[in-house]
């Protein structure tokens, strides 16, 4: 299992359009993704799980994967995250 | 003649019949079914086909209003596919052996309800989404057409509100306008029906009703007005209102995406200002390169006390998104001389042409100043932002302003506030003493903008309210035009750009002048845009 944490700078925070763009990359994955707010959890790849997450800017979140393909997953999303949200 | 008042989404008149959207009323009953695989196999279809229909939505749109509007419908797909809600559905219709209709709405609803309670305007607005795409499978579950397939001539098409999909789906060479209820100016349909040009208003409120539908109608989608029924003369008044807007129309998509270029390929951007957040229709349907002069003043002058913080980040944030990345030049308050407002408790001068006012009531008073200057670089991260300020005289009052915003940057950075660290900065030249100085004053700013009213009056010394002095008066004085020329001049030698904001800007006669000085920018009212487009590309 891998993690990162990562300070949310979007100024939308996580609205409907990177979340779509976040569960669109989650799903390319084989892994188990996961985004965390807090001691709420959601599956990346179910856009009203993240939704429902409400993160907004400035906000700190914790993304966990796990899985036959963690190693790339875990890097490209962290760099996916820095470019995008 | 009934007249109805609501908000204006869209410019632009529309005369013709009404017709008030339909919504086909599904009532879903709960029904026990036994073959629960067979009835999960039914509602998978019926998805299928719904996510079909979302990625024809989604082309369709991809080419009417582009990538960033249609993404909503790819948004939708994903919703659709969401596991959460597929085994919400799943669930309902195998413990409960119940009919797909029955899941899917209670689904909806369900989900429907958890964006309601989010603590976020903007999420809980998005309730509205998932029971749109809910609706969709519905309508494929139950057999009915949705839409308007009764259309057969053109029509105003009136309705509570409407949802994307029911905008973008509509055959657009039958729509003449919309009118709805309710909705909001910033919903998806707002900004569907501006970027597909049809005159729109909204929130005409419960005095719109279904009795209306077949009745005759005009939407003036300039001031937000629905008549139906209308009277000789409105219908003469609107006709006429009509026909000037389709030539202005007729002129855009002649010059429309075309560059503002003289024969020999000289280059200058043309842009346009506007006093108020309701002429941004306008700056975009005359196709400006963007805002080279936003007033800021209605703010102080349409309130009854200070404008908030939060009043005015709303508003700048509005324009600066609504401009998509183009630049929006935001000048700071200019109250006093002919622009008096009560709360600000100014005393009566003698002289207010030459009084306490813009700037200096800025500097004197800097707790007023720092609320717009906050608002300003928060508002500055949504979008192309440059601030300029106004009556400058000596490079010491920009050295003032310049301490004053690192002391907000200071505070917005202490407090946690997401601002920009690097605005473009520049000045008004509406001053004699400013072109003057103008070679110091442009090794401390970004840009000038010249404020060719205030500057004409002053150089002249001519009030120009007196009409006893108009034999006197030269608006092409050569004093003005050299006033102008010197300040280009120091701008360039400076690494400075320089633009027109004033009334010349548009003086059709200057333009190639204007062009010989070198200006970068000439910033005009919105109709004007085309036209002094036009005079350029005729210039040698």
């Amino acid at each position: 299992m891998k993690k990162f944490k990562y300070v949310i700078t979007d100024p939308e925070g996580i609205h409907a359009r990177p979340a779509g763009i976040l569960v669109k990359q989650a799903a390319g994955y084989q892994s188990a993704v996961k985004i965390a707010k807090g001691d709420k959890s959601a599956d990346a790849k179910r856009i009203f799980g993240v939704m429902g997450l409400g993160v907004k800017t400035g906000e700190e979140v914790t993304v966990t994967v796990e899985g036959a393909d963690e190693d790339t997953a875990i890097a490209e999303l962290e760099k996916f995250f820095k470019e995008n949200l | 003649m009934i007249t109805i008042s609501g908000k204006s989404v869209f410019g632009g008149v529309a005369i013709g019949k009404l017709l008030f959207y339909q919504r086909n009323d599904k009532v879903i009953k709960r029904t026990h079914v036994d073959d629960v695989d067979a009835e999960w196999k039914r509602f998978q279809e019926a998805k299928d086909t719904a996510v079909a229909q979302l990625k024809g939505l989604y082309n369709k749109a991809l080419d009417d209003v582009g990538e960033a509007n249609a993404m909503i419908f790819e948004i939708h797909q994903m919703m659709l596919e969401d596991l959460d809600y597929l085994e919400s559905i799943e669930n309902i219709i195998r413990t409960q052996e119940v009919n797909a209709e029955f899941a899917v709405a209670t689904t909806a609803d369900n989900f429907a309800k958890m964006f309601a309670a989010m603590d976020d305007a903007y999420m809980q607005g998005r309730a509205a989404d998932v029971k749109d795409v809910s609706e969709r499978v519905l309508d494929i579950l139950c057999g009915v057409n949705v839409g308007f397939k009764e259309m057969t001539e053109p029509c105003i098409i009136a309705a509570d509100d409407l949802a994307p999909s029911e905008t973008v789906q509509l055959d657009k060479s039958k729509v003449l306008g919309f009118a709805t209820m309710y909705g909001s100016s910033n919903s998806h349909t707002a900004i569907l029906a501006r970027t597909m040009n049809i005159p729109a208003v909204i929130s005409l409120g419960e005095d719109l009703t279904q009795k209306y539908s077949g009745r005759d109608a005009i939407i003036d989608g300039f001031t937000g007005t629905l008549y139906i029924d209308p009277d000789e003369e409105t219908m003469k008044e609107m006709q006429e209102k009509r026909a000037k807007d389709l030539e202005q129309k007729a002129l855009l998509e002649q010059l429309k995406g075309k560059e503002n270029v003289t024969k020999s390929g000289q280059k200058i951007n043309v842009y346009a200002n506007i006093g108020n957040v309701s002429d941004l229709g306008a700056v975009l349907k005359n196709d400006a390169g963007g805002i080279g002069l936003f007033r800021s003043e209605f703010l102080y002058l349409e309130n009854t006390d200070f404008p908030t913080e939060e009043q005015q980040f709303a508003v700048y944030k509005q324009v600066a998104e609504s401009m998509a990345g183009k630049k929006v030049i935001i000048r700071t308050l200019d109250i006093g001389a002919d622009k008096q407002v009560d709360y600000f408790g100014l005393d009566k001068e003698e002289n207010p042409a030459l009084g306490y006012r813009a700037i200096r009531i800025c500097l004197t008073r800097p707790e007023i100043f720092k609320t717009q200057l906050r608002a300003l670089y928060r508002a500055a991260v949504y979008g192309n932002i440059s601030v300029m300020f106004p009556m400058i005289i000596s490079v010491s009052e920009v050295l003032r302003i310049k301490e004053i915003i690192a002391e907000v940057k200071g505070e917005l950075k202490n407090e946690g506030i997401p601002y920009k660290e690097d605005v473009e900065l520049g000045i008004m030249i509406e001053t004699p003493a400013s072109v003057m100085v103008s070679r110091d004053l442009a090794k401390e700013v970004d840009f000038f903008s010249v404020g060719t009213n205030d500057l004409t009056q002053y150089t002249l010394a001519i009030d120009r309210q007196n009409s006893k002095l108009d034999e006197f008066y030269d608006p092409h004085h050569p004093a003005v035009l050299a006033m102008i020329r010197m300040a280009a001049e120091s701008a360039h030698a400076e690494g400075a750009w320089i633009g027109i904001c004033g009334e010349l800007g548009a003086d059709l006669e200057l333009t190639e002048e204007f062009l010989k000085m070198g200006l970068d920018e000439l910033s005009v009212s919105p109709s004007m845009v085309l036209p002094l487009r036009k005079r350029i590309r005729e210039c040698e």
